[in-house]
């Protein structure tokens, strides 16, 4: 999930009685699955919840080039260079899909990225994690990659058409992330030295459980989700997408002749899914304040991009200004 | 960002089909909209065509009006080909 812990400003749900006349056409018109669009009516808590999820989930495609960027250096050959900068690319417009999305809610893109800057919009907390070896940069597009799959194939059908549409749009890129890496994965372990296929096993050790954590907390812990889910701008729960996230990553982990950092993990004939142990949630909650092992520097590298950019924006609305004005004098 | 302009873009996906909207991109002119636009949906050629207009030059029908705007046109059904009910033996009109 790349939006944890979105606040809805609600702590119970209103029953149909109780709303206003127009609270009720609305929620009967999400009920009828009818997308909202921008110009209609939505209450304030719609809207509010949305720009939170939306720019949070902005933010996140646009920390998420941080980690990758560390390797487009150092990637092992031209091939893998030019898969890392196509896929770092993407993430810029994801975000921008993103970004825009928000806009038609009435929310300014540069207030929303100050927030960002000054530590009161969160991103995802998997973003926080450095990325130590090259095998990180498979395993963050197999796990990573794949866990936002399995969250923003759900939110093609969320209520907020605009929203609903950009995440098509990037539904039908991502999983070409997804699959590069796996394949630097599969490459490592088949052609790879022992000393290369330790790194796979490193990087999934490490990564394994904040993959997990990016659906959030459990749904008796998540006390936003029944406002989101009651307004269908989330689909599923949070306990339900990682459940799906595990039993389609499991079979693709043993055929990796990988193993996950969890002795809890085992299929569960019964239930059909596979059980596994309990999430470090002081971690989560760690890292979402702000502890975790790289949250200074992501944020500290993004105001630097920002900052050291800013004379760029600055010539460009000169030579626009500077281009008109000849042309209104000729 | 909040001087340069909103633009809506439209993208022909193939030769002989309809601009479609895609999205919108922010620029500080025209050009930079198209480069933009460009970098941003066309990235796997999903275009042959792209049209950036300024978003603020659109006038569009408010969604809540539809009723006013597009109801007349329910009550036409003669507008239909498939009002007109021809025989068998006429074969396919």
């Amino acid at each position: 999930m790349y939006a944890q812990l979105v606040e809805t400003g609600s702590k119970r749900l209103k029953t149909l009685e109780e709303m206003s006349p127009e609270e009720r056409a609305f929620q009967e018109k999400v009920d009828a699955e009818t997308k909202i669009e921008p110009k209609n009516w939505m209450p304030e808590g719609y809207r509010k919840t949305l720009i939170r999820q939306i720019s949070q989930h902005a933010h996140s495609e646009v920390v998420g080039m941080l980690p990758e960027g560390n390797w487009v250096t150092r990637a092992p050959t031209l091939k893998r260079k030019l898969q890392l900068m196509a896929k770092i690319q993407d993430e810029a417009g994801h975000g921008l899909y993103l970004y825009s999305a928000m806009e038609t809610l009435g929310a300014d893109r540069d207030e929303e990225i100050e927030k960002l800057h000054q530590g009161k919009a969160k991103y995802s907390s998997i973003f926080n994690y450095p990325t130590l070896n090259w095998a990180d940069m498979g395993a963050v597009g197999w796990l990573v990659d794949g866990a936002a799959i399995v969250n923003q194939v759900v939110l093609q059908r969320t209520s907020y058409g605009p929203y609903s549409r950009a995440m098509i749009r990037i539904c039908k890129e991502e999983s070409f992330h997804q699959r590069q890496g796996y394949q630097i994965l599969l490459d490592m372990m088949r052609e790879g030295t022992e000393e290369q296929k330790a790194m796979v096993q490193d990087a999934i050790n490490r990564l394994w459980w904040p993959a997990l954590m990016m659906f959030g907390p459990h749904d008796d812990e998540s006390p936003n989700s029944q406002q989101s889910m009651a307004w269908k701008i989330k689909r599923k729960s949070n306990d339900e997408l990682r459940q799906m996230f595990i039993d389609q990553t499991v079979p693709q982990l043993e055929f990796l002749g990988c193993t996950a950092p969890d002795p809890d993990l085992k299929w569960n004939e019964e239930t059909g899914h596979y059980d596994f142990g309990e999430i470090n949630w002081q971690e989560f909650y760690d890292v979402l304040k702000g502890n975790g092992p790289c949250n200074r520097e992501r944020i500290s590298t993004r105001k630097k991009a920002i900052d050291e950019g800013a004379w760029v924006r600055e010539a460009a609305v000169a030579y626009a200004k500077k281009q008109k004005q000849r042309a209104e004098a000729a | 960002m909040s001087e340069w302009r909103l633009y809506e873009v439209f993208v022909r996906s193939k030769h002989g089909l309809n601009h479609k909207h895609v999205g919108s991109v922010h620029a500080s002119d025209a050009e930079m909209a198209m480069e933009n636009a460009r970098d941003l949906y066309t990235r796997r050629s999903e275009g042959v065509s792209i049209w950036v207009v300024p978003s603020e030059t659109i006038t569009a029908s408010a969604s809540d009006e539809k009723e006013v705007l597009f109801d007349p046109s329910e009550d036409k059904i003669y507008r239909h080909a498939s009002f007109y009910e021809l025989p068998d033996e006429v074969g396919h009109m």
